[in-house]
Order: C-alpha cells, then structure tokens, then sequence
C-alpha cells in the first residue's frame, strides 16, 4: 500500500524536494547542537526550555485531536466523517512522531534516552508521558494503516481492530493530560500551577485539531481532487467553535484568579505575558496578536453557523492554529520561566540553529503526513 | 495505635501507588500526612543534614565560600550569563526571600546580598519528576545528582522552585582554570548543584564552604539529632527557610 506515496506529479515531487531541503538543513543543524551542546540555542539557566518543549506541547495537542474525529464516527456512527478519519488518524501519527522528536532534540544527552525505561520512575510525569505518546502513536497507526487496508481490499475491517479504535479514544485524553500535568505539578512555576491547565490544554487541542483538519480537506479538494464532504467540515467547523469557546473562557478564568485575588506569583507570569514586567516586554505583542486572533476567528467561526463562507472560514481556521500555536508554542512555556524562581525577568531569543532545528522535525512530520495522506486518498479514491 | 494508622496509610499509599499516573501525588501526600520527612521517629532514619546561615555574620564582599566550593567541585566559569552554573552564590535579600519581601523596607535590606544554594529539601520537587533517577534523596537527606544517570531533560530545573540547579549547556572543562582530582568533572548536558559536599562527609570533613568561613556564618549537622549544635541554634534563634509554603521542607535555615 506505501507504493501509493512514490507515485505523483510534479507539484508533489516538489513539494517533498522543499520538505526534504528542510530536513537537511535541521539534519545539519542538529549535528552542531551535538558537537556543542545545547548552548547554541538561546535557552540558558533562567529558561531552560525553548522552542524544543513548546512545539512538543502543542502537537501533543494536535495528535490529541483525532478524537474529534474518531469518536463521532466509531462510537457515535456519524457516517459523515467516513473519509476524514483516517486523515484524523494520520494526522495524530505524524503530530505524535514528532512531538517525540521535538523532546529528543531538548535532551542534553539523547545517547541516554533509553535510560526513561532502563531506570523507570513512575513518580515522574515524563515516564507516563513516554508511555502514554509511544502508546497512542502505535495506536493510531495500527488501527489507520488496518482499516485503509481491508478498505482497500474491498473487505470489512478485522474484529481486533475495533476495541484498539475505542482504546484511542482515551487514550487520546491521556496523552494531553499526562501532557499537561507535566507542568501543572511543579511547584514554584505559577503560571502551570493550575487545575485549569488539563482542561484548557484539551479544549484548545480540539479547536486545532479540527481547525487544522478543515485546512487539510481544502487542500486535499484543491491539490487531490479529493473532497471529505460538505457536512463532515461543517461538523468540524461546529467542533473547533464550541472548543474554541471553551479555551478562550478557560483562559478569561486564569485571568480573573490570579487579577483579582491579587497574589503577586500568580499575576507575575501573565504580567509579564501581556504587560510586561520589569520593563521587559518581549511577547507582550505576539500574545495580544494570539489573543485577538484567537477571539475573531472563533466569532467567524460562531457565524459560520449561520451564513457558511469558504475564503472566511479558511480565514478563521487559519487564525484558530496561529493563535493557538503561539499560546501553548510559545507563551505558555517561555512565560512559565518568567519570572524565575528567583523574581529575575530574564527574555529568551532563539537562535537560528534552534529554528532551524525546528523547521526540520515540522519538515519531517509534513513529510509523513503527506506520504500516509498520499496512501490514504489514493485507496479512498480507488474503492 | 497511631503507628498503626501511620503504617496502614503508607500501605495504602504503596497499593494505589501502583494503580498508575496518580501515585506520584498520592504517595507524597501520604507522606506529607504522616510528617515522615521532618520528625526522626516516623521516618525511621537518624540523619538528616542542614545548615543554618546566619546573615547577621556574613560580610558584604566575601565570597571565600563560593570560591572553596567552585573550586572543590570543578565549577566552570563563562562570561555569558546564560551558560552560568553556580552552586552557591549571593543574591539580594528580596530575590532569594521573594515571599518576604515586605513594604516600606529599605533599599538597603532589600538588595542585602544573601547565600543562596540548594536547600536539599526533605520533600524534593526535583527528585519526584526526574524520569531515570539521575536526581535521589539519600538517606541522610542529601539531594544527589548521578551525572551518568542524567539524561538532560531539565524537568528537575523547571520543578526547582529555588533555582539551584545548573545545566551544563556546553563543555565546562575548558572553563576550569585547575581541576582538582578529588572530585569529577562533568560533561555537557548533564545537570548539576549543590551536594553538601557528600564526598567531603564521607571522609568525616565538614562542607568545604563551612570550613572555609572566616566568621563562621554557616553551621552544619544533624538535624535529627537534638545535641547538635545546629539544632542549639535553631531552638534559641528565630529562624526562616526559603518558601515554606511551597512543603518542600527545606534543610537550609536562615537567620536575618
């Protein structure tokens, strides 16, 4: 069935040359990140995680999004997302692929990674987090990859592969969960000290995942000829909307806690994040951006409903992951180092070995999707 | 009967501590209930290091202790601040006591340069998220690093709510001006602070930084032991340690 990917036309070829260019240059990057350790990034003692961590926060939550997909279609038989939940499900295998390569670019020394199972520690967060990722990534192309087969073969899909689909659906909770109580459980660090954290890691995942996949089906119509159906982006639209909601409310309760009870170390970090704080004022304007992006496009979103517009509703799915992106890619991780334990605001630059680094494992999730949606739509066009 | 109901609350801490992602809190609040890390009786160990640093002695200036520790312990020493690592250093009174930095104070005991290093809390935030165990509490209540067991992944710097903790972002050892053999060098990507000079007390030394006081700011003992002198001081004197509210029980104590 993999044949599928190396058959295209030019577009295609070229557009896995550029991907392939990228992953080169992160290839080449990372190689100095090795030879000189992790100084070459702009992360140091006050910030100690960058980029790195914050990409691997916020695809947590796009692998997390296959739920929205997959959950309606198995458990509530929405025959509408027939042809959108495998690409649900590849989308998750390639967000979760790299979200594990994103936490092996952040080590100090990826020689030892093995060492999280060698010498497990179940009291840590990361240990759950590794099973949890290893686990859902296994899932997700196990129960896809099955399905897209006995599809292909004009045959209903095997009985085992069932209870594995229902396994996704928590799991897929799980895995933005373990996610975030990786930071809701240190103690000195305000801005992650909250129960709301979970929750609002989970409410913004389902308002990307679907923005995203709304995004990927007109591609798919524009560049495949390969259409997922008028309702199932409808349904999506709806989905992404009411998360969408329920992230921004969650963030409006962050703010009335740490403003209105006063408490300086709870107020410090969003301080910092949206005012600026001791004359340091570094992503004050990409949270507003994120901020009033974030709020339009749910609006747009909202009226959808009502009068449904292709360019405004690309529009608003767009400004849904950038928004989101820069809330959890960047302001969630750098502003939880800010202030640090010891009330200093130090402001964290990365550097161009870091960006690149980081283009390359997006280039290299971009490559998988591509390759497992090429597979996908080709079986799905041929039956 | 309530050494009974300690045992049965550790037992079932033990049992739901297997049930999954929840036995990390579970257990440390079954120990924070049964108050196994601050009384000597209930944890069933006899020793538990601290040191108290009376502020009232230090003299604005000396830095003789940071520089015996670095030295001892082959700190390296860069310029740009972001590579930084220390183990012990000095910091302004506000910084280091950020919760106790009150109004209508002067810039003066404000911006008052106070030690600073890691306070081997009995109840470590750092030791409960390390993935491997790089990171452990020992039995006498030292807080040790495994530099051959760390992976790098900083979890234990961002659950540090004291900032103690020091990451070898490039190679120190062209940043060493002479390395002493008595203890190792590291590598890059490892974590490193403060080990109360567990290597020095094996050979019945006192801490480098303790010894090397001209006016003896620091004392050092055994908490569990109530003929110490260090539990002398903290009977007759007033005492604070950097955010208790927190539940870290930090060893190191402060006199203002």
């Amino acid at each position: 069935m993999i044949e599928k990917a190396l058959a295209g036309n030019r577009f295609y070829w070229s557009w896995i040359t550029i991907l392939l260019a990228l992953v080169s240059l992160g290839v080449y990057s990372y190689s100095q990140q090795l030879t000189y350790g992790l100084t070459v990034t702009g992360m140091g003692r006050d910030i100690s995680w960058g980029v790195y961590i914050a990409q691997f926060t916020f695809l947590v939550g796009v692998a997390a999004s296959a739920l929205m997909v997959v959950l309606p279609y198995y458990l509530h038989d929405y025959k509408e997302f027939g042809k959108i939940v495998i690409i649900g499900e590849f989308l998750a295998v390639s967000a979760a692929t790299i979200c594990l390569l994103f936490v092996i670019a952040d080590m100090g020394h990826p020689s030892r990674v093995f060492y999280v199972l060698l010498y497990p520690h179940p009291k840590s967060m990361v240990f759950w987090d590794v099973q949890v990722l290893n686990g859902y990534l296994l899932i997700n192309i196990v129960s896809g990859w099955t399905v897209l087969e006995a599809e292909r073969k004009g045959v209903s899909p095997p009985t085992w592969v069932k209870p594995i689909i229902y396994l996704s659906i928590v799991w897929a909770v799980s895995i933005h969960t373990v996610t975030a109580f990786l930071y809701a459980g240190t103690p000195g660090r305000h801005l992650w000290l909250t129960a709301v954290l979970a929750p609002r890691f989970l409410a913004s995942a389902f308002a990307v995942g679907p923005a995203l996949l709304i995004l990927i089906s007109f591609i798919l119509r524009k560049f495949a000829d390969f259409d997922v159906g008028e309702k199932a982006i409808h349904k999506l639209t709806t989905i992404a909307t009411y998360a969408g909601i329920a992230n921004f409310f969650f963030v409006g309760a962050e703010f009335f806690t740490a403003f209105y009870s006063n408490i300086p170390g709870h107020k410090h970090s969003l301080e910092y994040l949206f005012f600026g704080l001791d004359g340091k004022y570094q992503l004050v304007p990409w949270m507003w951006f994120s901020m009033i992006v974030g709020i339009v496009s749910v609006m747009i979103l909202l009226y959808q409903q009502r009068r449904p517009s292709k360019k405004l509703l690309i529009a608003a799915c767009t400004g849904i992951v950038v928004s989101l992106w820069i809330d959890k890619g960047i302001g969630l991780i750098i502003g939880g180092f800010v202030p640090s334990p010891m009330e200093e605001v130090v402001e964290y630059f990365p550097t161009f070995i870091e960006i690149t680094v980081t283009l390359g494992i997006w280039a290299i999730g971009l490559l998988i999707l591509t390759a497992l949606l090429k597979v996908a739509v080709a079986v799905k066009k041929a039956t | 009967m309530i050494q009974n109901r300690r045992k049965f609350l550790k037992k079932s801490a033990g049992l739901i501590a297997g049930a999954g992602v929840v036995s990390g809190f579970i257990s440390k609040y079954a120990t924070g209930f049964a108050k196994a890390s601050t009384e000597k009786a209930a944890s069933g160990k006899s020793i538990r290091w601290g040191m108290v640093i009376d502020m009232r002695k230090c003299i604005d200036g000396c830095v003789k202790c940071i520089e015996v520790c670095h030295v001892t312990h082959n700190v390296p020493e860069f310029d740009n601040p972001k590579d930084e690592i220390k183990w012990i250093w000095k910091s302004d009174y506000a910084k280091v006591f950020p919760s106790k930095d009150q109004q209508f104070v002067s810039e003066e005991t404000r911006q008052k340069p106070f030690l600073s290093l890691c306070n081997h809390c009995a109840d470590p935030p750092c030791v409960i998220v390390c993935p491997t165990g790089a990171t452990f509490k020992r039995k006498d209540g030292i807080v040790e690093m495994d530099f051959h067991r760390c992976i790098g992944c900083r979890f234990c710097m961002s659950a540090c709510p004291y900032g103690s903790r020091s990451f070898n972002w490039r190679d120190p050892r062209p940043a060493i001006e002479n390395i002493t053999p008595e203890y190792p060098t590291r590598e890059k990507g490892v974590v490193e602070k403060c080990n109360f000079c567990s290597e020095r007390l094996a050979k019945g030394q006192q801490p480098a930084c303790v010894e090397e006081c001209p006016e003896n700011v620091l004392t050092f003992g055994n908490l569990y032991d109530k003929n110490t002198e260090i539990r002398k001081i903290l009977k007759e004197n007033p005492t604070i340690t950097r955010k208790p509210e927190l539940g870290t029980n930090p060893s190191v104590f402060y006199i203002t």
